[in-house]
C-alpha cells in the first residue's frame, strides 16, 4: 500500500515525526480535530458532573452536599467550562477541522500551523481556567458572565479566569479566520458557492461571527483586569463610568456567541436529515441564506439580556423588535428539515434519532426564547429558573444533541469502525427522557418565581427541584451510555465501509479513515451536493 | 493570489508623502484641541483620527490594492463596528 492510500493514522504530517510528536506537532487538520475531540470530551464530562452536583445540592432544602461558597464556585466553573471549552469549540473545532477541508475537496486548512497554534491556545486557556480555582484568594464566584461591579470588587480569583477566557477567545478567533480563508481559497476547482455542503456553509457563517465578535469580549475582559488592578473607573459611576457599559460590551459578543454555538449544530442536522431521508434537502438556498441571516441578525440583538438592567425604554423596544427577527431564519431551517423528511425514504439510525430529538428540543428552546425576547413577559421571568431551562433547551438540547448526532454520524468516517446501534438507542432515549424531566420542572419553577443561581429556596419549590435533580441523573446516565458505547467500538472493531450511510458529500467518497491528503483521486464535484440519484440506484441494485 | 489582484510596490517617496500627511494630521489633532468647538469637539477629533486611520489602511496596509473579497470583508468589519457603537446609543441617548 502506498503512503497516499494509507490512513492518516499511519502517515504523520509533517512526515518523519513519530510517536507522541506526530500528534503534538502535527499540521494535519484531521489529527487536530481528534486532539480537540479528546480535550472536549474531558471538559464535557467534567462540567456534566459539576452540573449534576449542583442539581443534587438543590434536590432538597438547605445544605445537601456542598456549602454556599462551593455552590457559587461550582456554577461558575460549570458555566465557564461548558461555554468556553465545550459548546463554543465542540462542533467547529472537532468536526469543522476534520470535515471542512474534506467537504470542499481540499487537503488541509489554509493555515495548518495556525491551526496547531489554536489548539495550544485552547489547551493553555483550559489549563488557566483550572488553576484559577486553586491559585489566588478563592474560587471564582461570578458566574460565567463576570458582571461588574461584583467581578471587580470580589476577592476571588476573577483575573486569572478572565485571562483564561481571553486566551480561549483568541483560539476561537484564529479558528474562524482559518475557516473563512480556507473556504475562500481552497475549494476544489469546479465547486461554486452553491455547491458547498451545508455543514461547511454553517461553519463559514459561524467563522465570521467568531472573527467579528470575539475581539469585543476579549477587550472587555482586559478592561475587567484593568479595573481590578488600576481602578480606572470605566464601570464606576462615582468616577464617571457606566456599569451598564460592561453589560453592553459583554453581550455584544456573548449573544452572537450563542449563534456561534448553535449554527454549526444546525449545519450538522442539515447534513444528517437528507442522508437518512434519501432525499435532496428542501430549500438548500433558503438554508444557506438563513445561516448568514442568523449570523447577521443574531449580532444585533445583544441588549435583550438587559431588559431589567435599567437601560432606556427605547432600547428595550428596539432590541425586543430585532430579537423577533432572528426567529424568521431559524424557522426557515426547521421548516426545511421537516419538509426534507416529508415523503422521504426514512432510514432510522442513531444520528437521525438524535437529529429528531434536536429538532424537538431546539424548537421548544426557540419558542420559549420568544417569551424572553418579548420585553413584557421577560420582566416576570428574568433571572429565574425559566431562563436556565430555556438556555439549556437551546444549548444542550440544541448544540449538545447536535454534537452527539455529529459524533454518531461521522464516527465511522473518523475511526473506520462502527458502533452498536442498540446501546446507542438506549442511551439516546434515556438522555432524552432525562432531559425532559430535568428541564421542564425548571420552566415551571421559573414561572413560579424561583431565581437562578440561588443556593436555597422556599418549601413550595422542593418538588420541582427534586424532579429536576432526578432527571439530571437520567440525562447523565444516558449521555455516559452513548459515550461508553462509542468507546466500546474500539474494542469490538466492527469495520465501517467508506460510505456506511449513503451520503453524497465528498467525505463519503474517500476511505474510512481518510488518507493523509484526504483524496487519492481528484474529487468529483456534483452539480448539486445533495443529489441522491446514485445512492438510490446503488441500493436498488443491491436489492 | 486571485486574478483580481495585481503586484504592487509603493515607492519610498510615496510612502514618505503618506507619512508626512500623517504627521501633519497629528499636528491638526493637537492644534484643534486648543480651540473649544463646543459640541463639535469630539466629532472633529474623531474625523481627523479616522482620516489618519484611512491613510494607514489604504497605503501602509495595502487595502487599496487588494481584491474585492478583502475589500468587502474589511468594509463589513467596519460596518459591524459602526453598528456595535451606534446601537448602544439606543440606550445611552434615551435614558
Amino acid at each position: 500500500m502506498t503512503t497516499e492510500h494509507q490512513s492518516f493514522y499511519e502517515t504523520p504530517a509533517p512526515a518523519g515525526l513519530t510517536g507522541i510528536k506526530a500528534w503534538l506537532l502535527t499540521h494535519d487538520h484531521k489529527r487536530l480535530g481528534l486532539m480537540y475531540l479528546w480535550a472536549v470530551f474531558f471538559w464535557l464530562i467534567l462540567a456534566l458532573f459539576l452540573g449534576l452536583a449542583l442539581r443534587t445540592e438543590l434536590m432538597s432544602i438547605g445544605e445537601t452536599i456542598m456549602s454556599a461558597e462551593v455552590y457559587n464556585a461550582t456554577f461558575t466553573l460549570h458555566g465557564v467550562i461548558m461555554i468556553f471549552l465545550f459548546v463554543i469549540p465542540a462542533i467547529p473545532a472537532i468536526f469543522g477541522n476534520f470535515f471542512l477541508p474534506i467537504q470542499i475537496g481540499a487537503d488541509d486548512v489554509f493555515f495548518p500551523r495556525l491551526n496547531l497554534f489554536s489548539w495550544y491556545l485552547f489547551m493553555i486557556g483550559g489549563f488557566f481556567a483550572v488553576i484559577a480555582l486553586f491559585a489566588g484568594d478563592g474560587f471564582p464566584d461570578t458566574g460565567w458572565t463576570f458582571y461588574v461591579p461584583f467581578s471587580v470588587s470580589t476577592e476571588s480569583n476573577v483575573s486569572l479566569t478572565v485571562t483564561a477566557a481571553f486566551i480561549l477567545g483568541m483560539s476561537s478567533m484564529l479558528t474562524g479566520l482559518n475557516f473563512v480563508t480556507t473556504v475562500h481559497r481552497m475549494r476544489v476547482k469546479g465547486m461554486g458557492w452553491m455547491q458547498i455542503p451545508l455543514f461547511t456553509w454553517s461553519l463559514y457563517a459561524t467563522a465570521w461571527v467568531q472573527i467579528l465578535a470575539t475581539p469585543v469580549v476579549s477587550i472587555t475582559f482586559v478592561l475587567i483586569i484593568l479595573e481590578r488592578f488600576l481602578n480606572i473607573g470605566l464601570f464606576d459611576p462615582d468616577k464617571g463610568g457606566d456599569p451598564l457599559l460592561y453589560q453592553h460590551l459583554f453581550w455584544m459578543y456573548s449573544h452572537p456567541a450563542v449563534y456561534i454555538m448553535i449554527l454549526p449544530g444546525m449545519g450538522v442536522i442539515s447534513e444528517i436529515i437528507p442522508v437518512f431521508s434519501r432525499k435532496a434537502i428542501f430549500g438548500y438556498k433558503g438554508i444557506v441564506v438563513s445561516s448568514m441571516a442568523i449570523a447577521i441578525a443574531g449580532s444585533l440583538v445583544w441588549a435583550h439580556h438587559m431588559y431589567t438592567s435599567g437601560m432606556s425604554d427605547v432600547s428595550v423596544f428596539v432590541f425586543s423588535l430585532l430579537t423577533f427577527l432572528v426567529a424568521i431564519p431559524t424557522a426557515v431551517k426547521v421548516f426545511s428539515w421537516i419538509s426534507t423528511m416529508y415523503k422521504g425514504s426514512i432510514l432510522m439510525t442513531p444520528p437521525l434519532l438524535l437529529s429528531l430529538v434536536f429538532i424537538y428540543l431546539f424548537t421548544v428552546g426557540g419558542l420559549t426564547g420568544l417569551v424572553l425576547g418579548a420585553a413584557g413577559p421577560d420582566i416576570h421571568v428574568h433571572d429565574t429558573q425559566f431562563v436556565v431551562s430555556h438556555f439549556h433547551f437551546t444549548m444542550f438540547g440544541g448544540t449538545g444533541f447536535a454534537f452527539f448526532a455529529a459524533l454518531h454520524f461521522w464516527w465511522p468516517k473518523m475511526f473506520g469502525i462502527m458502533y452498536n446501534f442498540k446501546r446507542a438507542y438506549i442511551g439516546i432515549i434515556l438522555a432524552t427522557i432525562g432531559f425532559i424531566f430535568h428541564y421542564i420542572p425548571m420552566f415551571i419553577l421559573g414561572m413560579q418565581g424561583m431565581p437562578r443561581r440561588y443556593y436555597d429556596y422556599l418549601p413550595q419549590f422542593e418538588t420541582g427541584n427534586f424532579l429536576a435533580g432526578f432527571g439530571g441523573y437520567l440525562v447523565v446516565a444516558g449521555v455516559m451510555m452513548m459515550f461508553i458505547n462509542l468507546f466500546l467500538s474500539f474494542r469490538e472493531k466492527v469495520e465501517a465501509a467508506a460510505d456506511p450511510w449513503g451520503g453524497t458529500t465528498l467525505e463519503w467518497s474517500i476511505p474510512s479513515p481518510p488518507p493523509v491528503h484526504n483524496f487519492i483521486d481528484e474529487p468529483v464535484v456534483k452539480d448539486y451536493p445533495y443529489d441522491f440519484s446514485e445512492v438510490i440506484m446503488r441500493s436498488k441494485k443491491e436489492k | 493570489m486571485s486574478e483580481h489582484e495585481v503586484e504592487h510596490q509603493l515607492s519610498y517617496g510615496f510612502l514618505a508623502l503618506i507619512l508626512a500627511g500623517l504627521i501633519v494630521l497629528t499636528g491638526v489633532t493637537v492644534g484643534v484641541s486648543y480651540i473649544d468647538w463646543g459640541f463639535l469637539n469630539v466629532p472633529i477629533a474623531l474625523f481627523v483620527a479616522s482620516s489618519k486611520a484611512t491613510l494607514v489602511l489604504l497605503f501602509f496596509m495595502h487595502i487599496k490594492y487588494e481584491g474585492l473579497v478583502i475589500k468587502v470583508s474589511f468594509i463589513s468589519t467596519m460596518f459591524f463596528l459602526a453598528i456595535m457603537i451606534s446601537f448602544t446609543f439606543w440606550d445611552v441617548a434615551f435614558r
